[in-house]
């Protein structure tokens, strides 16, 4: 078998919080193979951007400790120095973030904000304005020339995002972490930007680990789907079938809170209760059976392993709770916060 | 059944001065000759992209906002000036539910304070349900048990009375910004993109309730959103907003099972599927569409300036009206 | 842009007139008038009513603001009564301004040196000694009325360690101005240094602020990801984003200077026009106290001017508009 582009083992985030470590990431096992766009799905605060950046690097070091190990190309991230972490962000990961206004410099030109991609890495690259106009080119920006010249307020919130795009791109990165790049973009631009990164995935064969917690995005662009909850993967498996065969109930959920293929009449499936703060995650424990009332005391407090389980092919999931679980459709829509 | 408030020929413009005297050169048309009428106990739905418009109707409906020309009769009386609207007494039966739930809620205020704060305006009525209650009273007391009687409504408990704002969840906040919005009985409550800064399991808790009180308290929501999916769950009727102007207006399955106006179509095809199978031939349609959006605007608008104005709305069923091509029946 | 500026210094115009007005009637509200101090006691009434209709004084004050107004346009602010007496207020005040301007400039120069290098050492090592110390410093300096440093500073190096001249200026009437501005460092060094050294405090809490405001943003973030090093996110994103707001206020510390620093300049004997507003305050010298005052009110307009300028050439999402 071919070498993975990303190899993610036992991967933990501790963060440093009041003068204590506190876990925000368990033994998370990820991979991603060249030309393979991974989505990483879950609500907010679950864990999927720390994922990112310990990817990147970009943790604060005096308040992180990442342990575990990631390897990119064969090569293990964790232990890098600042120094050595400088040398491959951007040339082997490109990244892209969610919010492009406030993630472009708002005194810099948009060209020189691209440039700098290169630049960064390579002082003597040569003419690196007609390689800006060629990445601008490439994103599906048609008056590159002005654009290079103008800043970022003046561009609207899809032409800003196609710029995040050409950073993430300058360097011919082998892997793009796109951090929920649509959700602050409407349905038409967001349908633009995805269709482009797709584009751009299949002409270079790029891997892509997808940040999203909008399970539209996840079916539109995904071909494995790995769902966090609570600093874990409790499911993972190619996107057709865990759409279509779902099997922890944080998936089957989700996908029954999502109103868009439920009709009017009926009611919406709310997950009662909220994520536990950091300090009481007990990662021995499945977490999200908390958050399901009918099930027994037994059940949500027993011990499952780090490990998730086959079930099929490609689809491995987090305990057992799955195997005997139902929607108890008498409490279903009255829960209440 | 009647209208409950009817917009006829909304303009909301905002002056564009320049030139060395800063005189009105110009106008930006927010809100460009709109209208349309919400039914009592009805969900309507107002769609369109950031900068559409659609926001400033929701303010000039709750009068945070006064409106160029057109009318907004209330049940009958004109509620269309600020003026107006202070002299009907209408927030008492106009509220509003915004998107950030952190900003809307003062930080300084406990939510005691927040949900009473409109009941000192407009006294507590005595009794439940959309418009009801014609007795009102301003006393302490009966502010205290509405207050409880509220949260009671929106699932938090008593004790949330004397806490804050910050010791809350996005969700629950947004439950007590409606409990705020239902305090003295409205009959409408303008909803301006209430779930967008929700996780989906919390979304999926504010979209139940506001079904929820509508079934037992009559009321009717203007729900502003850009999200389609949630709007296709929500409303019984749609007006797609494009640069200002209603491109189309029909009930929820007009606009989505038989849309009309190439930038209705637009949206649509924009919406990601949870159909896996299906999302290369999504892909392929939605290639299409932007296709022939493309060729076909100019047919679609006439210029107006630099904007895009869309034709006046024709009607093609009882229910539905797009704003077709020049000539287009 | 250029249409904007000149619109502006239109609208100066009445911003002008009405600090006219404002500073016509302060002095009038002033006790005494100008005869104050400087009349024979035995003279008779009839002598002291003939000086004031003289003078103009018992005419209706709308005529009086009308003759003031209509002299301070020809180049005429009047004589003065006490502090150079028989001199013209415009010959004062054109002695007195080369001094401050130069002792002003540095004070200004030296002011934002000391305070950057502060909020840079401070938000580069945050919650660490060095900030603490600079935080703790900064909040003595600006809570202590800043006259008792003055005194602190002189009693320092003019008596206990006397490197620097007690009073005077190198300025001189013969010297070219780049001549004497050189002499004049001399004297015009340790006020300078001293104003610098203890008014730090609001662009130091400000840049430090700002500094460590930036750091967290999200462009910050995407820098980093691109690969551009800790130092460079620094040097080439951070501090122009955290400086954009203290530029603006550059304008007003210009023109500020040149207001002259009254406690500095009296303190440590420079003869310059803030020295000059605190001689002319004790002496109740009205037409000098006025024509201080307009130039200060002219230079605070020129300075709001100015900082809104500097704004608009800094940040280009002003210069659009």
């Amino acid at each position: 078998m071919a070498e993975k582009l990303l190899d993610a083992q036992d991967v933990s985030v501790e963060f440093k919080i009041a003068g204590e470590y506190q876990k925000a990431l368990h033994k998370v096992n990820l991979s991603i193979n060249h030309g393979e766009v991974l989505a990483l799905v879950g609500e907010s605060g679950s864990g999927k951007s720390t994922f990112a950046m310990s990817v990147m690097g970009l943790h604060n070091p005096d308040q992180t400790k990442v342990t575990g190990s990631i390897k990119l190309n064969g090569n293990e991230l964790i232990g890098l120095t600042e120094r050595q972490f400088d040398q491959y962000r951007g040339v082997s990961v490109g990244m892209i973030f969610q919010d492009p206004l406030s993630s472009l410099n708002p005194l810099m030109k948009i060209g020189d904000q691209i440039a700098e991609a290169m630049t960064v890495h390579d002082k003597h690259t040569q003419q690196v304005s007609n390689r800006v106009l060629g990445l601008l080119d490439d994103v599906g920006i048609v008056d590159a020339k002005r654009v290079a010249q103008q800043y970022p307020h003046a561009l609207s919130g899809g032409m800003r995002q196609r710029v995040m795009i050409a950073i993430a791109l300058a360097n011919e990165p082998d892997l793009i972490i796109a951090d929920e790049p649509t959700t602050a973009l409407d349905v038409t631009i967001q349908a633009q930007i995805l269709d482009l990164i797709k584009e751009i995935q299949q002409k270079k064969n790029a891997g892509i680990l997808l940040i999203t917690h909008d399970l539209g995005v996840v079916a539109e662009m995904a071909d494995t789907v790995a769902v966090m909850y609570a600093g874990q993967i409790v499911e993972k498996a190619g996107v057709e079938e865990l759409f279509n065969h779902p099997k922890h109930p944080y998936t089957r959920s989700l996908l029954r809170a999502d109103p868009s293929d439920v009709k009017p009449g009926e009611t919406l499936y709310a997950i009662p209760g909220t994520v536990p703060a950091l300090k009481d995650m007990d990662h021995n424990k499945d977490l999200f059976l908390q958050r399901v009332p009918w099930l027994d005391e037994s059940v949500v407090n027993a011990n499952v392993k780090d490990e998730l389980q086959q079930v099929g092919d490609h689809h491995y999931v987090r305990g057992t709770a799955w195997q005997n679980f139902e929607f108890n459709d008498v409490t279903e829509g009255e829960n209440q916060v | 059944m009647s209208d409950l408030i009817r917009i006829e020929n909304l303009k909301v413009y905002y002056p564009v001065r320049s030139g060395f005297f800063n005189r009105v050169t110009d106008n930006i048309k927010a809100v460009d000759d709109v209208s349309f009428s919400i039914k009592a106990g009805q969900t309507y739905g107002l769609v369109g992209e950031s900068g559409s418009g659609k926001t400033t109707i929701g303010k000039s409906l709750v009068g945070l906002e006064d409106p160029t020309s057109g009318t907004i009769l209330f049940d009958g009386e004109e509620a269309t000036t600020i003026k107006q609207k202070k002299k009907l007494n209408y927030n008492k039966d106009v509220q509003m539910v915004f998107q950030d739930s952190q900003s809307s809620l003062n930080p300084r205020r406990s939510i005691g304070e927040i949900i009473a704060e409109p009941l000192k305006s407009f006294g507590v009525p005595n009794a439940i349900g959309a418009g009801a209650g014609d007795k009102r009273s301003f006393d302490q007391d009966d502010i205290d048990k509405r207050v409880l009687e509220l949260l009671e409504i929106v699932g938090l408990p008593a004790r949330t009375v004397t806490q804050y704002p910050f010791q809350f969840s996005g969700g629950q906040r947004q439950r007590i910004g409606v409990a705020r919005a239902l305090a003295t009985n409205p009959r409408l409550i303008v909803a301006d993109e209430p779930v967008s800064a929700l996780d989906l399991s919390v979304q999926a808790q504010v979209l139940n309730f506001m079904k929820k009180i509508q079934r037992d308290f009559g009321i009717s929501f203007l729900f502003i959103s850009h999200d389609l999916g949630v709007v296709k769950y929500m409303t019984d009727n749609i007006a797609i907003m494009h640069n200002g102007r209603f491109v189309e207006l029909g009930t929820t399955a007009d606009i989505f099972d038989d849309p009309r106006h190439i930038y209705t179509k637009r949206l649509l095809s924009a919406i990601p599927s949870l159909d896996v199978s299906k999302r290369d031939a999504n892909r392929a349609y939605r290639k299409r569409v932007e296709a022939e959006f493309a060729e076909n605007q100019a047919a679609y608008y006439e210029q107006d300036g630099l904007r895009a104005r869309a034709y006046d709305l024709k009607q093609i069923t009882p229910t539905h009206s797009a704003a077709l091509k020049k000539g287009e029946a | 842009m250029w249409r904007t500026i000149l619109r502006r210094v239109l609208i100066m115009i009445p911003q002008l007139f009405l600090v006219s007005i404002l500073i016509f009637m302060l002095a009038q509200l002033m006790p005494g008038d100008p005869f104050y101090g400087n009349l024979n006691p035995n003279s008779d009434p009839a002598t002291i009513a003939r000086m004031r209709h003289a003078a103009g004084l018992d005419q209706p004050l709308y005529q009086q603001y009308i003759h003031w107004i209509d002299r301070v346009f020809h180049g005429d602010l009047g004589t003065s009564y006490a502090v150079n007496k028989g001199w013209t207020v415009t010959r004062i005040i054109a002695s007195r301004l080369w001094p401050t301007i130069s002792m002003g400039i540095i004070a200004a120069i030296l002011t934002y040196v000391f305070a950057i290098s502060e909020a840079l050492l401070s938000a580069r090592h945050e919650n660490k000694t060095i900030d603490r110390i600079l935080m703790v410093w900064n909040t003595i300096t600006s809570a202590v009325p800043s006259f008792v440093f003055y005194f602190l500073m002189m009693i320092l190096f003019v008596y206990l360690i006397p490197i620097f001249p007690a009073s005077g200026t190198g300025i001189d009437d013969s010297q070219s101005f780049t001549t004497s501005f050189f002499s004049n460092l001399r004297y015009a060094f340790l006020p300078a240094f001293t104003i610098a050294l203890f008014s730090t405090n609001s662009i130091f809490q400000y840049l430090r602020s700002n500094l460590l405001d930036q750091q967290a943003q999200d462009y910050v973030r995407t820098a980093r990801a691109k690969g551009v090093t800790i130092k460079d996110v620094f040097r080439k994103h951070i501090l122009r984003n955290a400086f954009l707001p203290i530029a603006s206020g550059i304008g007003y510390s210009i023109t500020g200077v040149l207001g002259g620093a009254m406690f500095a300049e009296t303190i440590f004997g420079y003869p310059g026009i803030g020295a000059l507003f605190v001689q002319a305050l004790t002496s109740r010298d009205y037409t000098v106290i006025t024509a201080v005052m307009l130039l200060q009110g002219f230079l605070a307009l020129l300075g709001g001017l100015l900082s809104d300028v500097i704004s608009a050439w800094v940040d280009p999402r002003i210069r659009v508009k």
